[in-house]
């Protein structure tokens, strides 16, 4: 048990420091790193508690998919040299306090979930009881949300398309006059089409007309 | 006590996995060139040791003694860190793969998932390189590689899925018990092929070399590094080049199962029979690697997004729908 608490600390203690990194740190783009150990570290942290399912989707999902867009955004845009005086400036900045109450929400929020009040216990009861206790948690995801969640997670998965196609709708331009590949033409090209024996008479030269 | 000795065993039990990894990807160092020399009916490397086998031996000696160069206007933490990065998510992904029933450094349940997580980490020690060099082809090429491994990361997962779906099970030992009949190869083959294809797209292995396509970006993201580092990043491909190559013969050429249970067969320990999978998806590679002509960045996109994703997504439908129809589905 000892070994179990010093490497819960050790991630909590990581998950923490990063999170307060991501807003600190001069460098956005070392904010985006930081982003991604406190991803890791949270993803160890669920590997603990046995939800081994979740850590390695959080990892495969915001680690490999999700921060890589941040770090191609933020290496893009060129934002990287920005420099971000949280700590440092006495100037009196108006996204402090804006910043401040929302997280004072979010956190009384989470107070009232964690704190007595449980979602729809008597469900999570019938699930506790209908689930076979020595199933991995693999199976246990699957078995409640491809049968009891089903609708929720088809709509979540409608949601997430539409917003996908939107995105790609929204960006997509036709430009005029760019010059495009037709693979199946530069496949199907033949020997013949694309040389030609010529006959050169000498002095005379030949006219290439293409 | 009891701690320090449960310490040392692991640790014993993490050398045993490590050290063969270590050594075999310098063997295989060897064996690419050599197989690439062959093809092009040259002699390659054969002068160190017998047959030339110490050469990548020789070649690493070489560049620990070789001064280490960090750009002035580089970023010098994630400079160093990145091939560090590399190195160690190349190597850390062995510790799930079976070598055998009782062989396996750590048999857990969501295996195949640790081993997919791990190579989408892989991502970031290219990214950083390329970064932090702070310079132009670096930085191109690590772009180019982000892109390139993201985009077949995709089609990599949903051929797992059509595995997934014929096992019932996330374990790496469960998939290669599943084969006992019949090795996925057989009902799966247009998976397997584009599943090596992608590994090749993956690993940034010719034709898909784009990241270091010399001709264009010099040596793309490891352009700025020197001696040891370019060492780690070297050998980081090849052990990420090796792991492929054995989750290939793990999905679908039944991992340490002999070919048929018949005595002749069965006198080979089963690790033997993983390394030599192992070893004919690696020849594989390398030959690919001596005759096929490097793709233009288009196509090697199209050929992801638009040939193998819509592919191995119908596949997964078909695959289900076979399950389901003749009620093959495992269940738990």
């Amino acid at each position: 048990m000892l070994a179990h608490a010093i490497f819960f600390y050790f991630f909590s203690f990581v998950a923490i420091i990063s999170a307060i990194m991501v807003t600190a740190s001069k460098n956005t783009v070392h904010s985006v790193f930081f982003l991604i150990l406190d991803f890791i570290s949270i993803s160890c942290l669920f590997i603990m508690i046995g939800a081994e399912f979740l850590g390695m989707i959080m990892l495969i999902v915001y680690v490999g998919a999700v921060a890589v867009l941040f770090l191609f955004v933020v290496m893009m845009l060129n934002v990287a040299q920005q420099k971000n005086q949280w700590f440092k400036s006495s100037e009196t900045s108006t996204h402090i306090p804006v910043g401040l109450i929302v997280s004072l929400i979010i956190f009384f929020e989470l107070i009232i979930v964690i704190g007595g009040w449980k979602y729809k216990p008597d469900i999570i009861k019938n699930f506790s009881d209908s689930l076979v206790s020595n199933s991995t948690n693999t199976h246990t995801i699957g078995s409640v949300l491809y049968t009891e969640y089903i609708h929720l997670f088809q709509i979540s998965g409608m949601i997430l398309l539409v917003a996908m196609i939107g995105a790609i709708v929204l960006t997509f331009r036709k430009r005029e006059g760019v010059k495009r590949q037709n693979y199946f033409s530069q496949i199907s090209r033949e020997k013949n089409q694309g040389v030609e024996l010529v006959e050169v008479k000498s002095n005379e030269g030949v006219k290439i007309d293409v | 006590m009891e701690y320090i000795v449960l310490l040392f065993s692991e640790i014993y039990k993490i050398l045993y996995v490590l050290i063969p990894v270590l050594v075999s990807v310098a063997m295989i160092v060897w064996l690419d060139r050599r197989i690439w020399a062959f093809v092009q009916k040259r002699r390659g490397p054969n002068v160190v040791g017998p047959f030339g086998l110490f050469q990548t031996l020789a070649d690493a000696l070489k560049y620990i003694f070789k001064e280490i160069i960090i750009p002035a206007s580089s970023n010098k933490i994630i400079f160093i860190l990145a091939p560090i990065v590399t190195m160690t998510l190349a190597l850390i992904s062995w510790a799930v793969i079976p070598f055998s029933e009782d062989y396996v450094l750590a048999d857990i349940n969501v295996g195949i998932l640790y081993i997919f997580a791990i190579s989408s980490l892989g991502v970031y020690g290219i990214i950083m390189g390329g970064w932090a060099s702070n310079s132009k082809y670096p930085f191109l090429g690590s772009i180019r590689s982000a892109a390139q491994m993201v985009s077949y990361e995709v089609s990599i997962g949903v051929i797992i899925i059509n595995v997934l779906l014929c096992v019932g099970s996330l374990n790496l030992s469960d998939i290669v018990l599943a084969q006992e009949k019949i090795w996925f190869i057989i009902p799966l083959f247009p998976m397997f092929v584009i599943f090596f294809i992608s590994s090749l797209a993956e690993t940034n292995r010719p034709p898909f070399d784009l990241p270091e396509a010399e001709a264009e970006l010099v040596a793309g993201y490891q352009t700025e590094y020197s001696g040891m580092m370019y060492a780690m990043f070297w050998l980081g491909e090849y052990a990420n080049i090796l792991l492929m190559c054995a989750l290939g013969s793990i999905l679908f050429l039944g991992g340490w199962l002999a070919p048929m249970d018949i005595p002749l067969f069965n006198i080979v320990p089963p690790p033997m029979w993983l390394i030599l999978k192992i070893l004919f998806l690696f020849i594989l590679f390398a030959l690919i690697k001596a005759i096929v002509p490097r793709y233009r960045y288009d196509q090697l996109m199209r050929l992801g997004w638009k040939v193998f994703l819509p592919f191995s997504l119908i596949w997964v439908v078909l695959t289900s729908g076979y399950l389901l129809y003749f009620d093959l589905l495992p269940v738990y």
